[in-house]
């Protein structure tokens, strides 16, 4: 059923070879605005003859380039036939409890209208800001949102997703300490580390991982610990981490300022309306993904990147950010501010080669904080930490299958299956269900662990089923 | 307007969210409990919906407004594309389901459309294969630089340090060049924007890891001497990267692979058309010539013997993950439609159309404002508000004139080697009307600028703010409000 080839009637990618010495065609194309009169008034009006000669004029004198992957245009209505049938290539059905740092939440349906208003979505970077107040405001309400979620001061108007993320805020604590020595604990997202590795793989950092042993969920707090010394720029800690445990990471964030080495806490946002905030926590900056806020998982993105920051970060952050001011009657209004730290005036020596941020993400993520508000958002935390409660009750009779850690967590609980993690899942996927991360894929070692994650959108039935899946699995 | 915060009221709701069936309990460790609830508003659905649409409404958009916003391509986005990304087979998908084992079989529609996307760029623009991962156009150039820092290692060529970099190059180039470890060096420009041939001479060498090209040039001029560059550096031993961003002029009818570059990054905002979202998300694809190859990002995306897609971790030599997963894939399947849509042929209309529009401003514009270079353009002219200097309006002025006027201004003081610049990007999407009222309204700021400049000074006063304070912003900044 779910390989495309085994389906009748499937419409695949038109592929038509160009006819030979085909002319042409100078047809309408959709979109473009020029009649064949507008095009001859404009000819005339510069002293073209036709496109050829424009072209010439312009020292473009390369021969035209013959495209063959590229089909011909096709209407609206097959195009939108075509994309139907793509996507209805893809599995949406899976009764999915795949987390990892990206979760399926309820999103309100006011949501999308409000986002697909194309005022928001079809403007660019307020370089204007009396023409771009709508734009300008909701990111200043964006990193109030996000202040208020990490309690810390100041927030900067996005980064392309949680993995970016975590390698600005490590370049921040460079710049700050002008060390650069990273601590980073296994306990932070596989993803969020490979891409780390990637992005810093030609700057001046030394990435050290403290591992957490294959047995345990909980960070190696000593290890930590001992690992901060006088050359660390900063130590990087998740929570929730990834097996779902939730560490209490006081001493590790004591030991760095002590050493005035930064904490930086990579979150989970929707977590963060349960546990407490980052800011009262002794981290100085916190960086993540907000996906959970709003925006569809799509298979990858566009995600959204969150970096707050201690006020006295405010010069070294890097990326936009939104300022309140007066105009010249005094009125309150917005602006991009403190541009001297980016790249179009600072060029190489610029915080960061960022540019844009995830504007229309950030946008989701305001728009999803303020539907839920201030009971909702706790309401689907609370959700999210009782259905996943609920989950162990039911798992608490199997003989075979073990949920792992101290007891503690929010939304996601690492099992201990009676054998391997991976081929329990390439088995359930057919039957139509994502049980969960096998985590050996990300950690050696932990091949019978499987991390399932629950959100508010699982209902009591669909978490039984699991449970009956898993308890019912032949492992042998 | 006031903040939506300050709209708030204890005991409203906009979320309706399902009653909990299962008992309510949780499992934290009571000692990381938040003492207070996030203070977020407090308010209906109809007080969201109202404020963010009148905020939505303060805006200037391509959908309300002529937005000719140099550099930005700030074309017509097309509503369908909306409706295919919004598809729930494309939306739901879990993007870790691409790590487990067999998960591709559930992915194969998404798959489908990326990796055609990579034959349709690599195609359009004259490259071996590409990449979808960068997540913007900056991310894509970083990508690029990686790509040939990976080759220099590759090569035993790790002294090659220096990356060359025209002074009309936008700031993104030397940032992105010093992210992946290179040290940046300036190549100068003539008035034309051309790079200076001498002086790139000069300082070609055994420690240039490449150059980086802005094709066509950040003026809006197609170079006819890129092929002649691209030879000097490929001399030299360095390797040449195109910056896309002016791809909208080019698309297909040249191919910066014929030309000579081995790598290049494309925008599909500008290009092909996905919303600019305010300033993103975007895409910046980064395609290569078969020598940086074994070098992209992984994991690829493979098409097996019997025609269905999965994903190839086995890049021994790739740079690693740009992205957590496989790019910005909505925002990739808008781009993907985009150029089903047009077709082959669309694609050339595209770029003729925006040239010839570019040129007609050019040419009608010439008698009202100052040009540093008169020859033809390609997608952009550039002008110099040099003229009303001595009369106190610079380009500031004139922009803040057009709002006025129910324009998008175009990109002002960019690029730095022209002065006063007004950088005019009208797009294919626009009609001859729509460019005839924007000249006439350039034509009479022009003709104020030298009989009443003060007229113009006050400008804007048709929108809900006027001139804002910058200075006082960043003097004392103001980044968020952190408590009711």
């Amino acid at each position: 059923m779910l390989n495309p080839r085994l389906q009748p009637g499937v419409r695949r990618f038109p592929n038509q070879a160009p006819r030979r010495g085909a002319p042409i065609k100078e047809t309408a194309v959709p979109y473009i605005a020029n009649t064949d009169s507008d095009r001859a008034e404009m000819f005339a009006a510069i002293g073209y003859r036709d496109f050829a000669d424009m072209w010439q004029r312009a020292q473009v004198t390369e021969p035209v380039p013959p495209l063959t992957a590229l089909p011909e245009g096709m209407s609206e209505h097959e195009l939108l036939q075509l994309f139907q049938q793509l996507s209805q290539q893809n599995n949406s059905g899976l009764l999915s409890f795949l987390g990892g740092g990206y979760y399926d939440h309820l999103i309100p349906a006011a949501l999308d209208a409000i986002v697909s208003r194309s005022e928001f979505y079809t403007a660019y970077t307020p370089y204007q800001p009396e023409a771009s107040q709508g734009t300008l405001q909701t990111i200043y309400e964006y990193q109030s949102a996000i202040c208020r979620l990490t309690g810390l001061q100041i927030a900067n108007a996005s980064l392309y997703d949680g993995g970016s993320a975590v390698f600005e805020a490590a370049l921040l604590s460079k710049r700050v300490t002008r060390r650069s020595q990273i601590i980073i604990s296994a306990g932070v997202s596989p993803t969020f580390r490979a891409m780390l590795r990637t992005y810093s793989a030609y700057q001046d950092l030394t990435i050290q991982e403290i591992p957490v042993a294959p047995n345990r969920l909980c960070d190696d707090l000593d290890a930590l610990e001992k690992a901060i010394s006088s050359d660390t720029a900063a130590v990087i800690l998740q929570y929730p981490n990834f097996f779902g445990c939730i560490p209490d990471f006081s001493a590790v964030t004591a030991k760095a300022k002590k050493l005035r080495a930064l904490s930086i806490a990579v979150c989970y946002p929707t977590a963060l309306a349960l546990l407490q905030p980052p800011g009262e926590l002794n981290f100085d900056l916190a960086v993540g993904e907000a996906q959970p806020l709003g925006l569809s998982l799509a298979c990858g993105g566009p995600y959204l990147g969150f970096m707050a920051a201690k006020s006295e970060y405010m010069r070294k952050m890097p990326g936009r950010i939104a300022g309140r001011t007066t105009d010249l009657d005094g009125k309150t209004g917005y602006v991009l501010t403190l541009q001297a730290r980016e790249q179009h005036i600072r060029r190489e020596n610029a915080m960061s080669n960022i540019c844009s941020n995830q504007n229309l993400c950030a946008l989701t993520a305001l728009v999803y904080l303020t539907l839920l508000g201030k009971q909702g958002f706790q309401e689907v935390a609370r959700q999210c930490a009782s259905k996943t409660a609920f989950l162990r009750q039911c798992l608490a009779d199997s003989p075979e299958i073990k949920v792992l850690g101290d007891g503690t967590f929010f939304n996601e609980l690492t099992l201990e299956l009676p054998g391997p993690a991976d081929k329990f899942v390439r088995q359930a996927l057919p039957k139509g269900c994502a049980p969960g991360l096998p985590l050996g894929l990300y950690y050696p070692g932990r091949e019978k662990q499987l991390l399932v994650a629950v959100t508010e959108k699982r209902t009591r039935a669909e978490i039984t089923t699991l449970a009956k899946i898993l308890k019912e699995a032949a492992w042998n | 307007m006031e903040l939506i915060f300050a709209q708030s009221r204890p005991g409203r709701c906009a979320c309706n969210l399902p009653k909990l069936d299962v008992p309510a309990q949780d499992c934290l460790p009571d000692a990381l409990r938040r003492t207070k609830p996030v203070a977020l508003p407090e308010v209906t659905e109809l007080d969201a919906v109202r404020h963010f649409t009148n905020l939505s409404r303060l805006n200037f958009s391509v959908d309300s407004h002529f937005y000719p916003l140099g550099s930005c391509t700030m074309k017509y986005n097309p509503k369908a594309h909306e409706v295919i990304a919004r598809m729930p087979g494309f939306t739901t998908p879990h993007p870790r389901l691409l790590e487990i084992p067999g998960g591709s079989d559930a992915l194969q529609g998404t798959l489908e459309v990326l990796y055609r996307e990579e034959r349709f760029l690599s195609e359009l623009f004259g490259f071996a294969e590409t990449t979808l991962q960068p997540m913007a156009g900056a991310n894509g150039e970083f990508t690029g630089v990686m790509l040939i820092a990976a080759w220099c290692k590759k090569q035993g060529q790790s002294q090659r340090k220096v990356m060359l970099i025209p002074d009309s190059a936008h700031g993104t180039n030397p940032a992105s060049a010093a992210q992946a470890g290179f040290i940046c060096r300036e190549i100068k420009s003539d008035a034309g924007g051309n790079l200076d041939l001498e002086d790139l001479k000069a300082k070609l060498g055994p420690d240039v890891a490449g150059l980086m090209l802005t094709c066509p040039n950040t003026i809006g001029m197609f170079n006819h001497d890129v092929k002649a560059i691209c030879d000097l550096v490929h001399q030299a031993g360095g390797l040449c990267y195109c910056d896309g961003a002016n791809a909208n002029a080019i698309v297909g009818r040249v191919r910066p692979g014929d030309l000579g570059f081995d790598v290049m990054h494309v925008n599909v905002h500008k290009t092909f058309s996905t919303p600019h979202g305010g300033g993103g998300p975007g895409a910046g694809p980064v395609c290569v010539k078969e020598n940086l190859q074994p070098f992209l990002p992984k994991p690829r995306i493979v098409k097996n013997a019997d025609g269905t897609f999965a994903l190839d971790n086995n890049c021994p030599e790739s740079i690693g993950h740009i992205a957590p997963f496989l790019g910005s894939f909505a925002v990739l399947l808008r781009s993907c439609a985009y150029m089903l849509n047009l077709g082959r042929e669309g694609m050339r209309r595209v770029s003729e159309n925006a040239v010839l529009n570019a040129n007609y401003l050019r040419v009608k514009l010439a008698p009202f404002f100052d040009q540093q270079i008169t020859r033809d353009c390609m997608h952009e002219c550039v002008f110099s508000a040099t003229r009303s200097k001595d009369n106190g309006v610079h380009a500031l002025d004139i922009a803040k004139a057009l709002i006025d006027r129910g324009f998008h201004p175009p990109t002002i003081y960019f690029p730095l080697i022209i002065p006063e610049a007004l950088m005019i990007e009208p797009t294919e999407t626009e009609s001859k009307e729509t460019l005839d009222a924007f000249i006439a309204a350039m034509q009479e700021i022009a003709s104020l600028a030298a009989s009443n400049p003060e007229a113009l000074l006050q400008a804007p006063l048709s929108t809900p703010v006027r001139r804002l304070d910058e200075t006082g912003a960043a003097r004392h900044p103001d980044l968020a409000s952190l408590e009711d």
